[in-house]
């Protein structure tokens, strides 16, 4: 299972419901409904995980989570999560505000925009970043709304969002000891777990 | 007619009138002392009799859902692009129970059928039926093909409404429910074209207060103009404007009120053919059991309360063109399913064909059902964990 999903796993309290917003080929809930009795749903638009969460038996329901979740019941769910995808809306601010309505917890991961390689690509090139993890180009990213952790916990700050436990992790969300030296410089990517 | 039976085909089939003598009490208040069902099977029932899955068909369908009932037969039955081996919903898995409905007019009890109190067909005097007296009849069927729980009930649109009220009334005797193209209950505008249709039927000076059988004569009138109207609501703008655009039968304006383009005399052939194979009093009930069906109207209109005793899977497939149960419609009963914590899949399939669409072998609505129902015959039904996993 791919790590940040690991760390995930180890946040969520066994019987709870979980959403998933933007949930793939359904892995995590998969695992989650196996490993911790979870009942929930993931949200998704590309057809072919779409497939593969019915192949696996994960409730899956295809929506576009920037068309909005005013459908979805306040206060249904334990866990919100979305992972990967928060740069990617056209209005984060407004889905973690959905999140924290629907759901008791949030559980957010997003790339750091002010690890240390992407400043440097920035300063130095003088141009927007490009590497391996995000390989897209400016003109056609599909990451619309680059954060870096300050931007975010400032948001939370502005919002009365409580932060309740973060994992900062390298590119393979593997733990290392000197990203906690410097978080917002060494650290790509976070994983929040927020409420309100 | 088929050359050759097709090799994924379920093949010659014979349809089996079932008769049954214990009466059906039905919503109306009146009941059926006795009742037939014109039924077709396809493939094998296991020996635990767990492999069985009803398919429930819409306003005009029949029992006649896949296969040929001989050689001579120009069209297969009306889902066989769905049912049969190897297909989504695969025979050589399943045993695959299709009939025809109460009030129907291809073999089962309904207006066209003899009244024993009278001797005569019942016309008007037929019960008004609903989707729920229907579901009732069917569990009676199941009882007698001695099928304690369906693995799956499959319906598109008003069959769809079927499947969903099995999941309400029988939760103990549903694994699966799947709902296509359908609604958890009619819009007022989808009301008023039923309506319209039913102005047509009655007031064709042939329907004889729907006496028409003794008098030797149909409404085809009515028939043919109720078809018309309901025909364009199955098909999309798009898919109209594909099919016909404005192109002429003969190619120039005649300045007439003679059909003159294409989609008129499109029209009016539907119409025509329709209103000679379909019975008028027969198309009035199923129009009036679409619009009484409101499973949440009976639990103060919220929709996870009368969900709620629902024990089964569900998938929901909609079609993005489909203006009659419109994707709106699915995602309503896909909302009222997650608030009442029930296992929900749904799909919103890219379709031009309006409502048509669920009868259409479209690639990723067959993976997307196929795929569903693979995952019930592996028996892997709900995965542990899922909500009311059994």
């Amino acid at each position: 299972m791919r790590a940040d999903l690991e760390i995930i796993d180890d946040w969520i309290v066994p019987n709870s419901r979980v959403l998933d917003l933007g949930c793939g080929d359904g892995e995590l809930l998969a695992h989650l409904m196996q490993h911790k009795q979870v009942t929930g749903y993931g949200l998704e638009i590309d057809h072919d995980n779409l497939t593969t969460c019915i192949e696996r038996g994960v409730s899956v329901i295809e929506k576009d989570i920037d068309a909005g979740l005013s459908s979805i019941g306040s206060h249904s769910f334990d866990y919100v999560i979305m992972t990967q995808a928060l740069q990617s809306m056209h209005r984060p601010d407004r889905i973690i505000d959905e999140m924290l309505r629907i759901g008791r917890e949030g559980i957010v991961t997003f790339p750091n925009f002010a690890h240390w390689r992407a400043r440097g690509y920035l300063a130095f090139r003088g141009r927007m970043p490009v590497s391996k993890f995000l390989p897209y180009t400016w003109y056609d990213t599909p990451n619309i709304h680059f954060c870096t952790f300050k931007d975010f916990e400032q948001l939370c700050v502005e919002r009365n969002i409580e932060i309740l436990e973060r994992t900062v992790v390298d590119h393979a969300h593997r733990h290392r000891w000197w990203i906690k030296l410097w978080p917002n410089m060494l650290g790509e990517i976070a994983i929040y777990r927020i409420t309100c | 007619m088929p050359a050759a039976i097709p090799e994924d085909s379920v093949g010659l089939v014979t349809p089996r009138k079932l008769h049954f003598d214990q009466p059906l009490a039905l919503s109306c208040g009146r009941s059926l002392a006795q009742w037939d069902l014109m039924v077709e099977t396809y493939g094998e029932l296991d020996a635990a009799a767990t492999n069985a899955v009803l398919i429930c068909h819409a306003l005009s369908g029949h029992h006649h859902a896949a296969g040929y009932h001989s050689m001579e037969e120009r069209k297969p039955g009306w889902w066989d692009a769905a049912i049969g081996p190897g297909k989504a919903i695969d025979t050589n898995r399943f045993f695959v129970v299709s009939l025809n409905n109460l009030g129907g007019c291809h073999g089962s009890t309904g207006p066209n059928s003899p009244n024993p109190a009278t001797g005569k067909p019942y016309g008007p005097d037929f019960p008004i039926i609903t989707v729920q007296d229907w579901v009732n009849s069917q569990a009676r069927l199941a009882d007698r093909l001695g099928i304690r729980q369906w693995a799956a009930v499959v319906g598109g649109s008003l069959g769809g409404m079927q499947a969903l009220q099995w999941s309400i009334s029988y939760p103990e005797r549903v694994r699966h429910c799947v709902v296509i193209a359908s609604a958890a209950k009619l819009s007022a505008q989808n009301i008023a074209f039923n309506e319209v249709a039913r102005q047509a039927i009655t007031r064709d000076p042939q329907f004889h207060d729907g006496h028409y059988y003794e008098k030797g004569v149909v409404p085809r009138t009515g028939l043919m103009l109720a078809r018309m109207v309901g025909h364009i609501t199955y098909l999309s703008d798009d898919g109209m404007r594909e099919k016909f655009g404005r192109e002429l039968k003969d190619g120039k304006l005649s300045f007439d009120f003679n059909p003159q383009f294409e989609v008129e005399s499109y029209l009016q052939y539907q119409g025509e053919r329709f209103s000679s194979s379909f019975d008028a009093n027969t198309y009035l009930l199923m129009t009036k059991a679409l619009d009484y069906f409101d499973p949440a109207g009976e639990r103060g209109h919220d929709l996870a309360a009368a969900l709620e005793p629902a024990r089964c899977g569900y998938l929901v497939i909609s079609f993005t063109t489909d203006w009659r149960f419109s994707p709106e419609r699915s995602r309503e009963l896909v909302d009222g399913l997650i608030a009442a914590g029930k296992p929900v899949s749904y799909a919103e399939i890219d379709a031009p064909q309006g409502h048509d669409a669920f009868l259409i072998p479209i690639p990723r609505y067959m993976e997307v059902l196929g795929r569903y129902l693979e995952r019930i015959a592996n028996g892997l039904t709900p995965a542990k964990g899922e909500p009311h996993a059994r």
